[in-house]
């Protein structure tokens, strides 16, 4: 299978194989006029089977978003057609209408306009917790 | 402007701070009865309390300020629909400072975030409660003459108890606490409040034996068992009466003793303690308005 390569945009590589789906959707790509290839299960050397998302246009990728879902994912910025810089993501900090917090007693329960907001309280097991009632986040 | 909902946000030397405050209140009230004069205390209060809105009230009227507010939702704009923000903009234009108590996790901070006063927390649900612990830790120092070098025993629901939490959270940062843990099976520490006693490698003991860890306690600390915590009546009748403290089952216990409850009570403590030298729960109730009285000037910042 062949994907004509990029002249300005982004490449979305080392997604885990499965995830590409949920990345696609959750950066709002479905929305977006200029080409979007979605790549699955394509073979890799170092993790077996990967995703990888093409976006042909310059477009800023919310790396929050993309650290939470797949922190081992690398984003590629193309530009002439020249990789001119890759970014290494990390589980951010702080959440923002990423996920939603499953509390029924937490105010953001009944004040639905509240921005969903989760801070990071375990890096080494990923937890992160409601700001409002502390509640831990499960893992989509 | 600072605010305060949840306990750790104050560090040990601003605790000191404010128990130094509350002692000196309690020997010179006539120097501190025109602190806050001309200064409005709101207490938003969106669910019922005796204690804490009492003594929020107290607190402000003793500093010689004056107090407005609602003791129910259905008193305010929130029954029409009014959300927290825009109660804590409006409340802004008309106090200096806020009191809140809310059955929603999270709704103080939610006020804090958008009043342009300083909010207190006097309660969201079973999530924190910061003027309690601070209530607890002023009468454990006037007790006992320090937060250090003893052993707190927690008796009672530990599981749902929101003040058991807050208690023990701020008393992992002092030095040489033990803490006892007695309660039923059903109604442990939950662990994630066990792993902070791990990670600061503090001793506990966990049993559902009163009366075996009684003759080592410095402070006991009993709790209610909650009817509204629990899911199924049947549970909380069998549970309701595991630890009823009576006068025969202090026997063993050390003379200077503090009893400690954050009230209401309902048959846990039984009324002939009352007159017991060791039953501090009335003083605690006193203690509140105290240490709410030094927590209002710090956040108004008066001195």
């Amino acid at each position: 299978m062949k994907i004509d390569s990029i002249k300005n945009g982004i490449v979305i590589d080392h997604i885990t194989a499965g995830k590409a789906m949920q990345i696609y959707n959750l950066l709002g790509l479905d929305s977006m006029d200029c080409s979007v290839a979605l790549i699955k299960n394509v073979s890799s050397s170092k993790m077996g089977k990967k995703d990888i998302i093409k976006v042909d246009a310059d477009i800023d990728v919310d790396t929050d978003i993309l650290g939470y879902i797949d922190p081992g994912a690398t984003v590629n910025i193309i530009k002439n057609e020249v990789t001119v810089e890759k970014k290494k993501l990390e589980l951010p900090e702080k959440l923002t209408n990423v996920i939603k917090c499953k509390n029924p007693r937490c105010i953001t329960s009944t004040e639905q306009e509240l921005p969903q907001m989760f801070k990071l309280t375990d890096k080494e097991r990923k937890v992160y917790r409601c700001i409002y009632c502390e509640t831990a986040a499960k893992k989509e | 402007m600072r605010s305060l909902i949840d306990i750790l946000e104050l560090d040990t030397t601003e605790i000191q701070q404010l128990i130094d405050k509350a002692n000196d209140i309690i020997a010179n009230p006539v120097k501190y009865s025109e602190k806050c004069k001309g200064k409005k205390l709101a207490t938003l209060f969106f669910e019922p309390s005796t204690r804490t809105r009492l003594s929020f009230e107290a607190a402000m009227y003793e500093l010689g300020g004056n107090v407005l507010g609602f003791s129910e939702a259905q008193s305010s704009s929130a029954a029409k629909g009014e959300s927290i923000a825009d109660t804590a903009k409006t409340t802004s234009c008309y106090a200096d400072i806020i009191a809140m108590r809310h059955p929603k996790e999270g709704a103080p901070l939610v006020a804090a975030m958008n009043a342009s006063i300083p909010v207190i927390n006097a309660g969201d649900g079973g999530h924190n409660h910061p003027t309690q612990t601070l209530t607890d830790l002023l009468t454990i120092y006037r007790e006992k003459g320090r937060l250090d070098n003893l052993t707190v025993g927690f008796c009672g629901d530990l599981k749902f108890g929101r003040t058991v939490h807050s208690l023990i959270n701020a008393l992992s940062r002092y030095e040489n606490i033990k803490f006892v843990l007695v309660s039923p099976v059903e109604l442990k520490l939950p662990s994630y409040v066990k792993e902070t006693l791990k990670k600061n490698n503090l001793e506990y003991v966990q049993t559902t034996d009163l009366d075996s860890v009684m003759p080592e306690l410095d402070i006991l600390y009993m709790t209610r068992v909650q009817r509204e915590r629990f899911f199924n009546e049947e549970d909380y009748l069998r549970l309701k009466d595991s630890y009823i403290l009576r006068p025969e089952r202090l026997n063993t216990a050390k003379a200077d003793l503090a009893i400690m409850h954050p009230l209401p009570r309902v048959n846990e403590i039984s009324v002939e303690i009352d007159n017991d030298p060791r039953a501090c729960y009335f003083k605690q109730v006193l203690n509140g308005k105290y240490i709410r009285m030094a927590l209002i000037l710090k956040l108004l910042e008066v001195e």
